[in-house]
């Protein structure tokens, strides 16, 4: 079923609905069972050039809002988490460097490059020995007669294989401290991948998201020029909040449907008798209709503040972005548990039409990507001092 | 109330630096502050100067710099000379 979740172009919603329904969902479970890339959902959506949707049109692209991102990535998230989560996650990236390196020659040339080429950009941001605080780096930048060169550890990087190019965040220069990052845009010939450990995971394992030492060099103007303290308050955690939100809405809705069919089967079993878990049904609807307020309610609070970059900085944003992320993440997994209950043993089954087992594997990855007790604890820290809900 | 602010950076802003050296106009967080640091270092000065920062404060420019934050707490200590001292 189509999510309309206040989309402005519905040619692209349209076309996620396709690429999801037709290539991404035949495929979705063997995606799945061999931790494989979507190598043919990720063709599709180049092909259809919603790779480039999010580049302004004065650079070629499709100039679409992030409440169209938001759509798109609930409409392909119903269909096959992977998919979505890496085109969620390449959108990120683009809407860091739309936003805050457009204005530089380099930047302003890779756009166009990017929406002519569709190229797909994979993010470098977690490191290991930081404890998972993305905004500290031990990495640096090495500056070197007009260019640099960058070795990170990273612990993932997903579809780093497979993708065109990658955005790393790293200290400004060897004496910065850990928290003066940058964020380099690393091509395809400019880096190099080693990988350091597996990806055999319980959700989303089609990302193909291992360990990798990585290695780069390319020129100065390849770094962004705003501190990425700002593209991180302003652009990366407030969009990687609503499209990954998105996203599990799109799971959240796929296990509802699943439910509705089973009920509606089980209905139509016995007409006169009402199933015994129509209520629950009746339930997990109401908590679906909830998240997806709230997945709205956020894009709105985001574009109606998007180009004031003070506002963006705010203490009560970051808390109701952080929010977001805390509040959907869980019920993603509350609504697939409860669809569980409802479908009972065709919910359990692998084999079975109604199954839920991907889905709900999928969806306890949401806790776990920035972990919720980290954001728990940022929200804590800055209660202390803000007052505003 | 320039010296009292430098005070309270020494005690909470964890600056990878003398705060001696930084100037009024110098960028704290290429200095090492961290959003985290922030939070104490607003506690600090609330504590200080006995005032409250109000939800418009709350935003990064506020503490990006020595000279934002005297201007910030000059503001809130308006007709309270003893606090500004």
């Amino acid at each position: 079923m189509p999510i309309t979740v206040m989309s402005r172009s519905f040619g692209a919603l349209e076309r996620a609905q396709h690429i999801g329904l037709e290539v991404a969902a035949p495929v979705a479970d063997a995606v799945d069972r061999d931790a494989r890339f979507p190598i043919e959902a990720l063709s599709a959506l180049r092909a259809e050039r919603m790779l480039g949707i999010f580049i302004p049109t004065e650079f070629g692209g499709g100039g679409c809002s992030i409440a169209d991102l938001s759509a798109i990535c609930a409409t392909l998230g119903q269909y096959c988490s992977a998919t979505a989560m890496i085109y969620a996650m390449h959108q990120i990236q683009v809407a860091c460097i739309v936003r805050h390196a457009h204005e530089s020659d380099f930047f302003a040339g890779y756009l166009a490059e990017l929406a002519d080429t569709q190229s797909l950009i994979a993010s470098a941001t977690s490191e290991i020995g930081v404890g998972g605080d993305v905004r500290s780096s031990v990495c640096t930048i090495e500056h070197d007669d007009g260019s640099f060169s960058l070795t990170k550890q990273a612990p993932v990087i997903s579809y780093g294989e497979y993708a065109d190019a990658i955005l790393a965040t790293a200290r400004r220069m060897p004496d910065a401290p850990p928290s003066d990052q940058v964020l380099a845009l690393l091509k395809r010939e400019e880096f190099t991948l080693t990988r350091t450990s597996g990806w055999d995971t319980l959700g989303f394992r089609g990302t193909c998201s291992p360990g990798f030492t990585l290695t780069a060099t390319a020129s100065d103007d390849h770094i962004l020029p705003a501190p990425y303290a700002n593209i991180s308050s302003e652009t990366m955690l407030p969009v990687s909040h609503i499209v990954w939100s998105s996203l599990w809405l799109g799971i959240a809705t796929a296990a509802v449907g699943r439910a509705r069919a089973y009920i509606r089967a089980e209905a139509r079993k016995s007409p006169g008798k009402t199933p015994v878990a129509s209520v629950r049904l009746a339930e997990v609807v109401s908590r679906l209709q909830g998240m997806r307020a709230l997945v709205n309610d956020s894009v709105r609070d985001y574009e109606s503040i998007m180009h004031d970059s003070d506002a963006l900085s705010a203490m009560n944003f970051a808390i109701r972005m952080n929010n977001l992320k805390l509040i959907c993440s869980t019920t993603v997994v509350d609504i697939v548990s409860q669809a569980m209950l409802i479908c009972g043993m065709s919910g359990y089954r692998a084999d079975s039409k109604f199954s839920l087992g991907r889905l709900l594997r999928d969806a306890y990855g949401a806790a776990l990507m920035i972990n919720n007790d980290r954001i728990y604890g940022a929200n804590a820290a800055m209660l202390l001092v803000s007052k505003d809900d | 109330m320039v010296e009292k602010i430098r005070d309270t950076l020494r005690q909470y802003a964890r600056l990878n630096r003398d705060v001696s050296g930084i100037s009024e106009d110098a960028d704290l967080y290429a200095c090492g502050l961290t959003s985290h640091a922030t939070v104490n270092l607003m506690l600090g000065l609330e504590d200080a100067f006995q005032v409250e920062f109000p939800e418009r404060m709350l935003r990064r420019r506020t503490f990006e710099t020595i000279g934002n934050i005297r201007e910030s707490i000059a503001e809130l200590t308006a007709g309270l000379p003893a606090a500004a001292s």
